[in-house]
């Protein structure tokens, strides 16, 4: 589904790469958490899937196909086989909650038909049936994620790519988002997300992939987050302290 | 379901820039007002120029009794040699592009002289003697003066060969440079138009800017994302270019047909025919200029 092969990314003014060396195969039907600290790559990562950047070196492999090679102009018809969710949600606000899920199939040119039918579905999965004429500021935070997910998975992609969804939540509602995006998983939908809440990751004990500093320290089957003692120290070294 | 939603957008466009988009319509308007009024004053050049040129002929004069030049030695030219000019002239190589040829004596050129100039000062020494005799050429086309010119200056007894279209160039000229004038002004107002139109196309795509970041997460394709701006700068610049070609109808209407042509009868003056030519012109130029502009414009929210 998604590979990676000795991939890495170097900003032009920084110095040091976002991304170092990074080899990731990610299957189908997998949930992976992506995990690390602010600036360990982990949103890279992910706009690399989108294509939304480009790596330095290396190749990313995504539902069959060589990004590099992929034209430009082939890559919204690439994009909409990937659904993706973000922490500030990205809803537009004039628009109701039926109207934002709508307005995915309307620009990728699918029949009232269709989405009077799909529009209506997917907001039941997850869980708004009831609330398809009303506008985002009326909702809730955990509600705004859940149009934004079912936004994302109206098309059915076979991917999706969340980057921080619970950030902005407290944890009861958070729990409530991991339960939609396990749902979903369940359904076939290959999930990867990104995220610094070890509460989360412990408590799916799915693939956790750890990212430090643009490198892969960790990729654990069914593991947890466990966090390196440099990061708790902001950087401090441990060991010459010891010594 | 996409052409709603595209006119859909388009009208929000317009409506969210309001006074951007007046403004694009009055630069639109006046810039191709410019360019019309340039196009409309070329067409009376060309219709002064077929209307002179037509009536212009060719004078060759012959040498008098006092000339003294090249060819004229202080005789009047004699009978034969007038006799040999017409010769060439209607049995010659050049006799297909000669149409007419008339004679003209002195007493014949006295007239002529005094209906143009009788009462003023140099009618006073003016007599027939004083006149040259002349045969009086048309062309078969304006182009053949030069021809005939050439063919008959060096000739015996001819003093000077006079093409009265070197008369009516100034006139033109003067014609030329306003229309020149016209277009300089419009093509400055034209540039002008176009940065206005990809700024406001610029302008809408910032306010918008979160709907086109979540269409181009989602996958629509470009040109989906394009569209409405380059329908929005199409339908400014049509605006704009309707009212130019309204005015430009009005002003040759009411204005050179209805105030000038009255008064100026012995000229022909552009009609309401060529304004219709004009009109859809204006149109095509605003519309494709103002796409163009638009969809360079959008370029930079495309990129991926």
């Amino acid at each position: 589904m998604i590979r990676f092969d000795e991939v890495s990314k170097t900003y032009s003014r920084k110095a040091r790469p976002a991304l170092e060396g990074i080899s990731l195969e990610i299957l189908k039907g997998e949930f992976v958490f992506l995990v690390g600290a602010s600036g360990s790559g982990k949103s890279t990562l992910i706009r690399m899937v989108l294509r939304e950047e480009s790596p330095t070196s290396g190749e990313v492999h995504v539902l069959g196909q060589r990004l590099k090679a992929l034209p430009s102009r082939r890559v919204p018809f690439f994009r909409r086989n990937l659904g993706v969710v973000f922490q500030d949600f990205r809803l537009l606000n004039n628009k109701t909650v039926y109207e934002n899920v709508a307005f995915t199939l309307q620009v990728i040119g699918k029949s009232r038909g269709f989405i009077s039918e799909a529009v209506p579905d997917v907001l039941k999965v997850v869980g708004l049936a009831g609330k398809a004429s009303r506008l985002p500021h009326e909702l809730s935070g955990g509600e705004q994620q859940r149009v934004a997910i079912a936004r994302a998975v109206v098309n059915r992609p076979p991917i999706l790519l969340a980057d921080e969804p619970t950030g902005n939540l407290d944890p009861s509602t958070s729990a409530g988002i991991m339960a939609l995006l396990a749902r979903i998983n369940e359904g076939g939908t290959t999930v990867v997300m990104a995220t610094h809440e070890a509460s989360i990751v412990d408590e799916l004990q799915q693939r956790v992939v750890e990212l430090d500093a643009g490198v892969i320290m960790r990729d654990e089957a069914h593991g947890s987050y466990k966090r390196q003692l440099a990061d708790l120290d902001d950087g401090f070294d441990a060991e010459e302290e010891i010594a | 379901m996409r052409l709603q939603l595209i006119s859909q957008e388009v009208w929000n466009g317009l409506r969210r820039n309001l006074s951007v988009v007046v403004s694009v319509v009055l630069v639109t308007f006046i810039s191709l007002s410019f360019v019309g009024a340039a196009i409309l004053l070329q067409m009376q050049i060309t219709q002064m120029k077929g209307f002179w040129y037509d009536r212009a002929q060719v004078g060759i004069y012959f040498c008098g009794p006092v000339d003294a030049t090249e060819n004229c030695t202080q005789t009047a030219a004699t009978g034969e040699q007038i006799q040999g000019v017409r010769d060439v002239l209607e049995g010659g190589a050049i006799a297909p592009y000669v149409s007419h040829v008339e004679f003209e004596d002195r007493e014949l050129a006295y007239e002529h002289f005094m209906e143009q100039f009788g009462g003023t000062a140099s009618a006073e020494f003016a007599s027939p003697e004083t006149m040259n005799e002349a045969l009086w050429v048309r062309p078969s086309s304006p182009m053949d003066a030069d021809l005939i010119r050439e063919a008959t200056s060096a000739l015996p007894g001819v003093l000077e060969v006079r093409d009265q279209r070197a008369l009516l160039e100034p006139i033109f000229q003067v014609l030329n440079t306003a229309s020149l004038a016209a277009i300089g002004v419009a093509v400055l107002m034209l540039v002008a138009a176009v940065l206005l139109i990809s700024t406001t196309i610029r302008l809408s795509a910032f306010s918008r800017k979160r709907e086109l970041g979540i269409m181009r997460l989602v996958g629509a394709s470009n040109r989906f994302i394009q569209t409405p701006f380059i329908v929005e700068g199409v339908v400014a610049a049509l605006i704009g270019a309707v009212l130019a070609a309204g005015s430009v109808i009005a002003i040759v209407h009411f204005f050179l047909q209805g105030y000038v042509a009255p008064m100026l009868q012995t000229i022909a003056i552009v009609t309401i025919d060529d304004a219709l030519v004009v009109a859809p012109v204006l149109i095509g130029i605003g519309v494709l200029f103002a796409g163009v502009a638009a969809a360079v414009a959008i370029r930079r929210y495309l990129k991926i």
